[in-house]
C-alpha cells in the first residue's frame, strides 16, 4: 500500500502546478465556470500552451500525440487544472470525443479529428440528452436516416453546453427504430454549420450559455459515423471510461473550500472571527473530512485505471459522493455567510468575489454524467448486484 | 501509488475471514454475551497460535513484525465477525504503550506473554470525569518508599475481570504516569458495568493499591507520551474494526434485499432500498480509504494527527449510517433479539465511542485546521 506518487510523478505535479500558477493569475481563474468571451479565450490560450508543453493530452496513447504516461499522470493533470481554477474549455473534445475516435474511428477520421483536439483548436458540444430522453437516454428519439452517402438528421437535443463555441456536435441518433432500444443507436460527429441545424439559447443558472439544438433535415456525410452503425450506445458507454476520476471537479471545489476556511480565519462578524464560532468550526471540520473522502475516492478510481482495471461502480461512488459533498459545502458556507452570501460580484461588499454564491449555484448541477439517482442505481446494480 | 493491500495482506485477510467464519459464528457471539468471561479462552489460544496477539510486536518479543496496515486488515475481519475478545485493549492499546514506553525488562517480560495470550493487560484510563477525550485524571499515585500507592476509581475498563494486569493512568506529582497493576493486588475492586451487548467493561476501584516503582511504564510524569502514541495507533485499528463491521452489515442487507420478496418483487429492486445500499457503499468505501491512509502515514512516520481524526470521525458516521440502513431495511425482523442485526448495532455504540467519537475528533480537526478554541 502506498498513498504517494513516485518522485517523477511529484516532479510532474510540481511542474504543472508552477506553470499554472504563473499562467493563470487570480483575476483569470474561473471560480465557478466560464462566463465571458474573455474567459473562454483565455482558457483556450492556456490549453494551447499546455499542448505545446505536451501536457494537454498526457493521458492519450503516444501514437495520437499523448505522453508516454498513464492514468496517474492524467489525474495529476486534472487535479492541477481544477486546483488552479483554469477556465475549462475543450473538455468534451479531450475526454470524450478524442477517445471515441481513437478507439472506434477510421484512419481518415483519426487524421481529421484528433490533431485539432490535441492542439486545443477544436471545440465540441455533445448531443446526447433530448427533451424526452434524460436519465433514460437509451429511449432517445432523434433520428438519422441513411440516404445515399449521407445521413439525414431530425429531432432535438437538450442541454447542449458549449453549443455557441463548438465547431462540432458529437451526437447519438437512432438509426434502427425496430431494434431493441440500445441496439439501434449510432454515434456521429456533425459540423454545427450544417444547414438545418439551429440553436435556441438556454442560459444556465451558473452563468454559462447552453442551447437546445434543433435538426431539421440536416444532411451529414456518412463518413461522420463513428464506429459501427447501431453500436453507438456501447461505443459511447465505453468512452465514458476514459477520464473517470473526477479529480478536476474535486480539486476546484477543494480550492474554494480552502479559500473559504482562510476567509473564516480572517473575517470578523459581530466582533468575532467567523472561525471562533464553534458551530462553524464543527461544520467546517466535517466538510474537510468529506472533501478528503472525495479526494480519496477519486484517486481510487485513477489508481484502478492505472492497474488496467475498469472502475465502474467505483467511478459512480466517487461522483455521487462528490456531488453530494459539493452541495453540502456550498449550503454550509452560505449559511455561515448569512446575508453576505446573497452578494454576487458586488465590487464593494462581496467576499471572495462572490465565489461562494457562484459555487452554490454551480452545486445545483446535481445531474452531471447522470443524476445522483442514476449513480445510486449503478452502484447498487453493477457494484452490489442488486436486481433491476 | 498503490491503494490496494499486498498479496500477503490479502492472504492474511482471507485466512482470517475463513478462520472467523468457522470459529466465530454469531451463535458464539451470543453465547459469549451470556458467559462470565465475555470471550472464548479456547479461541483466544487459537488467535495466539495464528500470531494475532503479537501481530505488530517485533520478532524479538515474540511478535510477527507486522505493520499497522496489516493490523487494520486483520481488524476489518475481526469487526466483520464482531469477535468478542480483549485483543484491542491487551495487544493493541497496552501492547503498543509498553512497546513505546516500557523499558527493556518490561518489554522482554510482558510482550511475549501478551503475544502468546498467556497474559491479558487492559488499559485503565477513563474515569467518571475524564476519558480518552480529555478531562483531568483524578486517580492519584503517591510515592511511598520504593512503591507507589494508588487511589481512585477508573471507569469503562474493558475485560478488567480477566486481565492479569491493569495499565493504569494515574496522576503523579505534576502530570500523568503509567503503572502496571497486578489485578490480584489487595485493594483492587472490579465491578462489571451493565452495558450494551453485555460488553465486559468495569468500574475499577483502587484503594491503597501498592505497586513497586519498577512497575512504572515510561518516565515519571511522562506517561502521556507513549500512551498518546499507542492511542493514535489503536484509533486507526478501531477504525478498521468499524469498517469491517459496516461492510458486513452492507453485505447482509444486500443479500437480504435480493431474496426478500414483497409486492411480488425482491425489495432490492425498489430504489428506496437500493439507494440506501448505494449510499452505504459510498460511506464504507470512504471510511476504508481514509483509515488506510492514516495507517499508511503512521507507518511511514509522517504527520498523521489530522488523518487519524478524519478517519475516526468518518468511520463513526459510516457506522451510524450502517446501523440506520441495516435496521431500516431488515425492518421488523431486525427488531427481534433472535435476528443478528441487533448484534452489530449494539457493538456499533461501543466502537463509535471508544477512543473518541466523531464530535471529539471533528473538534480536534478544527484545531488542526487552525481554528481557535
Amino acid at each position: 500500500m502506498n498513498f504517494e506518487l513516485t518522485e517523477e510523478q511529484k516532479k510532474f505535479r510540481s511542474d504543472i502546478r508552477s506553470f499554472l500558477e504563473e499562467e493563470v493569475p487570480p483575476e483569470h481563474q474561473a471560480v465557478f465556470g466560464v462566463e465571458s468571451e474573455e474567459d473562454y479565450r483565455f482558457g483556450r490560450s492556456i490549453q494551447r500552451k499546455l499542448a505545446d508543453n505536451g501536457w494537454l493530452t498526457i493521458g492519450w496513447p503516444t501514437e495520437y500525440g499523448g505522453g508516454p504516461k498513464g492514468p496517474i499522470e492524467q489525474s495529476i493533470f486534472s487535479e492541477a487544472m481544477g486546483y488552479g481554477r483554469v477556465p475549462r474549455t475543450g473538455t468534451t473534445a479531450l475526454n470524450i470525443v478524442g477517445p471515441a475516435v481513437m478507439y472506434f474511428g477510421t484512419p481518415e477520421q483519426k487524421e481529421k479529428y484528433l490533431p485539432p483536439i490535441a492542439r486545443a483548436e477544436a471545440e465540441y458540444c455533445q448531443g446526447f440528452s433530448e427533451p424526452n430522453a434524460g436519465s433514460d437516454l437509451g429511449s432517445l428519439e432523434f433520428r438519422a436516416v441513411r440516404d445515399g452517402d449521407e445521413n439525414v438528421l431530425n429531432g432535438s437535443k437538450m442541454f447542449t453546453s458549449w453549443a455557441f463555441r463548438a465547431q462540432y456536435i458529437y451526437l447519438l441518433a437512432r438509426t434502427d427504430p425496430d431494434a431493441p432500444k440500445h441496439r439501434g443507436i449510432s454515434l456521429f460527429i456533425a459540423d454545427v454549420k450544417t444547414p438545418g441545424i439551429s440553436f435556441r439559447p438556454l442560459p444556465y443558472i451558473n452563468g454559462s450559455m447552453a442551447a437546445q439544438t434543433y435538426f431539421d433535415d440536416a444532411r451529414i456525410p456518412s463518413s461522420a459515423l463513428i464506429g459501427e452503425e447501431n453500436r453507438g450506445w456501447y461505443h459511447a458507454m465505453a468512452t465514458l471510461d476514459f477520464e473517470r476520476s473526477g479529480l478536476e471537479r474535486y480539486a476546484s471545489v477543494q480550492r474554494t473550500f480552502d479559500d473559504f476556511v482562510e476567509l473564516c480565519k480572517t473575517t470578523k462578524y459581530n466582533g468575532k472571527l467567523l472561525s471562533e464560532n464553534p458551530i462553524a468550526r464543527h461544520k467546517l471540520a466535517k466538510i474537510k473530512v468529506g472533501m478528503e473522502i472525495w479526494r480519496l475516492l477519486c484517486w481510487k478510481v485513477a489508481w484502478m485505471q492505472s492497474t488496467g482495471a475498469v472502475p465502474n461502480a467505483e467511478a459512480s461512488v466517487a461522483f455521487l459522493h462528490g456531488t453530494v459533498q459539493r452541495l453540502e459545502f456550498t449550503q454550509t458556507a452560505m449559511e455561515i455567510l448569512g446575508l453576505y452570501g446573497t452578494l454576487m460580484h458586488d465590487p464593494k461588499w462581496s467576499l471572495m468575489r462572490g465565489a461562494i454564491e457562484g459555487i452554490h449555484r454551480e452545486s445545483m448541477h446535481l445531474h452531471g454524467a447522470g443524476t445522483t439517482e442514476i449513480h445510486r442505481n449503478i452502484i447498487a446494480q453493477r457494484g452490489l448486484g442488486l436486481p433491476r | 501509488m498503490d491503494l490496494g493491500l499486498s498479496e500477503q495482506q490479502e492472504m492474511l485477510s482471507r485466512a482470517a475471514r475463513e478462520f472467523l467464519e468457522a470459529e466465530c459464528p454469531t451463535t458464539l457471539v451470543r453465547e459469549l454475551e451470556d458467559s462470565d468471561g465475555g470471550y472464548s479462552p479456547e479461541l483466544w489460544r487459537k488467535m495466539a497460535d495464528l500470531g494475532w496477539l503479537g501481530q505488530a510486536f517485533p520478532g524479538q518479543y515474540g511478535g510477527s513484525d507486522g505493520t499497522l496496515i496489516d493490523q487494520v486488515a486483520l481488524f476489518e475481519e475481526i469487526g466483520r465477525a464482531i469477535l468478542p475478545s480483549p485483543i484491542l485493549t491487551s495487544t493493541v492499546l497496552c501492547g503498543q504503550t509498553i512497546l513505546y514506553g516500557g523499558n527493556e525488562d518490561q518489554k522482554a517480560a510482558l510482550l511475549p506473554l501478551i503475544s502468546r495470550g498467556d497474559t491479558i493487560v487492559t488499559l485503565a484510563l477513563a474515569e467518571a470525569d475524564a476519558g480518552f477525550d480529555g478531562g483531568d485524571i483524578s486517580v492519584m499515585a503517591t510515592a511511598d518508599g520504593g512503591d507507589y500507592v494508588i487511589n481512585g476509581t477508573k471507569l469503562f475498563v474493558p475485560y478488567a475481570h480477566v486481565a492479569d494486569y491493569l495499565l493504569c493512568v494515574a496522576r503523579t506529582s505534576g502530570a500523568d504516569s503509567l503503572f502496571l497493576i497486578d489485578s490480584k493486588t489487595a485493594g483492587v475492586n472490579i465491578t462489571l458495568l451493565h452495558s450494551v451487548a453485555k460488553y465486559k467493561q468495569h468500574e475499577v476501584a483502587l484503594q491503597n493499591v501498592r505497586v513497586p516503582r519498577t512497575n512504572m511504564v515510561g518516565q515519571l510524569d511522562q506517561g502521556r507520551g507513549p500512551l498518546g502514541k499507542a492511542v493514535d495507533w489503536a484509533t486507526v485499528v478501531q477504525c478498521g474494526e468499524i469498517v469491517g463491521r459496516c461492510q458486513k452489515v452492507l453485505d447482509l442487507v444486500v443479500d437480504y434485499s435480493k431474496v426478500r420478496v414483497q409486492f411480488g418483487r425482491p425489495i432490492g429492486s425498489f430504489q428506496a432500498v437500493l439507494h440506501q445500499c448505494a449510499d452505504l457503499r459510498v460511506a464504507v468505501d470512504g471510511a476504508r480509504l481514509v483509515t488506510y491512509q492514516a495507517a499508511w502515514k503512521l507507518v511511514e512516520g509522517r504527520p498523521c494527527s489530522e488523518d487519524i481524526a478524519m478517519a475516526k470521525a468518518f468511520a463513526g458516521s459510516a457506522s451510524r449510517q450502517a446501523t440506520a440502513v441495516g435496521h431500516g431495511i431488515f425492518a421488523g425482523i431486525a427488531f427481534t433479539v433472535e435476528h443478528d442485526m441487533q448484534l452489530y448495532m449494539m457493538r456499533s455504540k461501543i466502537q463509535e465511542a471508544n477512543l473518541g467519537d466523531s464530535d471529539f475528533h471533528l473538534d480536534n480537526l478544527g484545531g488542526y485546521m487552525g481554528f481557535p478554541t
